[in-house]
């Protein structure tokens, strides 16, 4: 145990790609919530999965298989214009069985199988690393015309529509830019970590924050707390970090206890 | 009225699978308050439903003025159980948040799922009026409504600006009255 190896250079990598997905997974998690599509990070994850090691298979790089699945699930999510979680769920089922399927068929699939599934985010390199720049400077781009358009599309569904706009549109955007996210985070820092990063922390911050701007800050702040916290503790006590910070996020999820009222 | 129409519907015969209801026409200038009233089930939402793609149309066209932008209130608001909106995030959306009237200023600082029913549907048409739309549609706008409410929303249609034109889909006569609409009958 030494406290001295969370500054050591070889984790630098690894420190700043979870940092840019703790920072933004909670706010298209908060987007995925309004729309009440919580399980598509879980669908994806496992899609995305099931993507890496069909690519292992195939001869691809995992990253690649791993976008590619998700891009391809998202698209066929939009074929069925439905908003809701009953198509994450039929996406889930599939990715898991094809990731277990794959896995069992090969050594390096059934490697990849279990770092998914643990999350090792002490493994990821700097292509990891490029991918959650992209995915950061696209959010920060596109984020502040993507919300007004998913909030005026969720309140007052007939806008775009009324105004000769093709909402499917804003919906596959939104849908491919969530596949991108879980696509790059599963592949650094598991399945079950990803999940809890779009779920968790807005599902606490929709119960707290008195406004939808801070419900973005307070779901960003307790997701960056968490990762910070999980990253510590798992270098610290040699622990795999996904169920880490799954844990950490989980026992911070008490807050939202009946106890402590909305404002 | 000279000038052009905001939104006009010639002859227009819409439905789903097949004709519901028509043919209609109507014209819509600025400052118009149109009521279109009738029976339930006599094809109202269908007729408004052309406007989005909900319904088809048969026959007929529907005319909208050069870059006329529509706000469109549907008879059921979208009300979640758990979402931390503010009222006037909620205006912000729609544009309409720079002058809200006084009778919604005590909401505005309020989660949307912690008003009522009632308040809920006040701002949601508030949202519509205020904004940007040349052409406000309002489908049953007086639904969850107490007396006081309906006073209160009558008074939004008049404080809305005179160079835009609502569209009303109700079956409250009394309400129609009150805002001075020319009254359209549908299924008749």
């Amino acid at each position: 145990m030494s406290f001295a190896l969370v500054f050591d250079p070889l984790f630098r990598v690894p420190f700043a790609n979870g940092l840019l997905l703790a920072l933004v997974l909670p706010l298209l998690g908060s987007y995925v919530r309004l729309r009440n599509e919580w399980l598509a990070a879980l669908g994806l994850a496992q899609v995305t999965a099931a993507g890496g090691v069909v690519a292992i298979l195939l001869g691809i790089h995992p990253l690649a298989g791993a976008i590619g699945a998700a891009v391809l699930a998202a698209g066929v999510k939009g074929r069925t214009e439905r908003s809701g979680n009953d198509v994450y769920a039929v996406l889930l089922f599939f990715g898991w069985s094809a990731a277990l399927l794959g896995a069992a068929n090969s050594v390096r699939g059934e490697e990849l199988s279990h770092a998914l599934l643990e999350g090792q985010l002490y493994f990821t390199t700097w292509a990891n690393l490029g991918g959650a720049v992209v995915l950061f400077a696209l959010v920060a781009a596109a984020g502040p015309w993507l919300s007004r358009r998913l909030l005026l599309e969720h309140f007052f569904p007939e806008h775009l529509s009324a105004n000769g706009q093709a909402p499917w549109r804003l919906h596959l955007a939104f849908d491919l830019l969530v596949a991108l996210s879980v696509a790059l985070a599963t592949e650094s820092i598991g399945v079950m970590a990803t999940f809890c990063l779009v779920f968790f922390p807005p599902w606490v911050a929709f119960r707290i924050a008195a406004s939808w701007k801070r419900a973005l800050v307070h779901a960003v702040g307790i997701s960056v707390t968490a990762y910070l916290a999980a990253f510590v503790v798992a270098i610290v006590l040699n622990q795999p970090f996904g169920p880490v910070l799954v844990g950490t996020l989980v026992l911070g999820g008490v807050v939202r206890l009946p106890f402590l009222r909305p404002r | 009225m000279s000038s052009e129409p905001l939104l006009s519907y010639r002859e227009v015969v819409a439905g789903y699978t097949g004709p519901v209801v028509g043919p209609v026409s109507f014209d819509l200038h600025p400052g118009d308050v149109l009521g279109l009233v009738g029976p339930n089930g006599c094809g109202k939402s269908t007729l408004i439903g052309a406007l989005t793609g909900a319904s088809r149309v048969f026959a007929g066209e529907v005319v909208r003025g050069t870059g006329v932008s529509i706000g469109y209130q549907r008879q059921r608001p979208v009300r979640d159980a758990d979402v931390p909106l503010r009222a006037d995030e909620l205006l912000h959306l729609t544009g309409a948040d720079a002058e809200p009237p006084e009778s919604l200023r005590p909401l505005l600082g309020k989660r949307v799922d912690r008003l009522s029913g009632g308040q809920f549907q006040l701002l949601t048409v508030w949202a519509c009026l205020g904004g940007e739309a040349q052409v406000v549609v309002l489908d049953e706008p007086t639904n969850n409504m107490d007396p006081a409410a309906v006073g209160a929303l009558t008074d939004l249609l008049q404080a809305s600006r005179g160079d835009r034109a609502v569209l009303v889909v109700t079956h409250d006569a009394r309400f129609l009255a009150g805002v001075s609409a020319r009254i359209l009958e549908v299924g008749r």
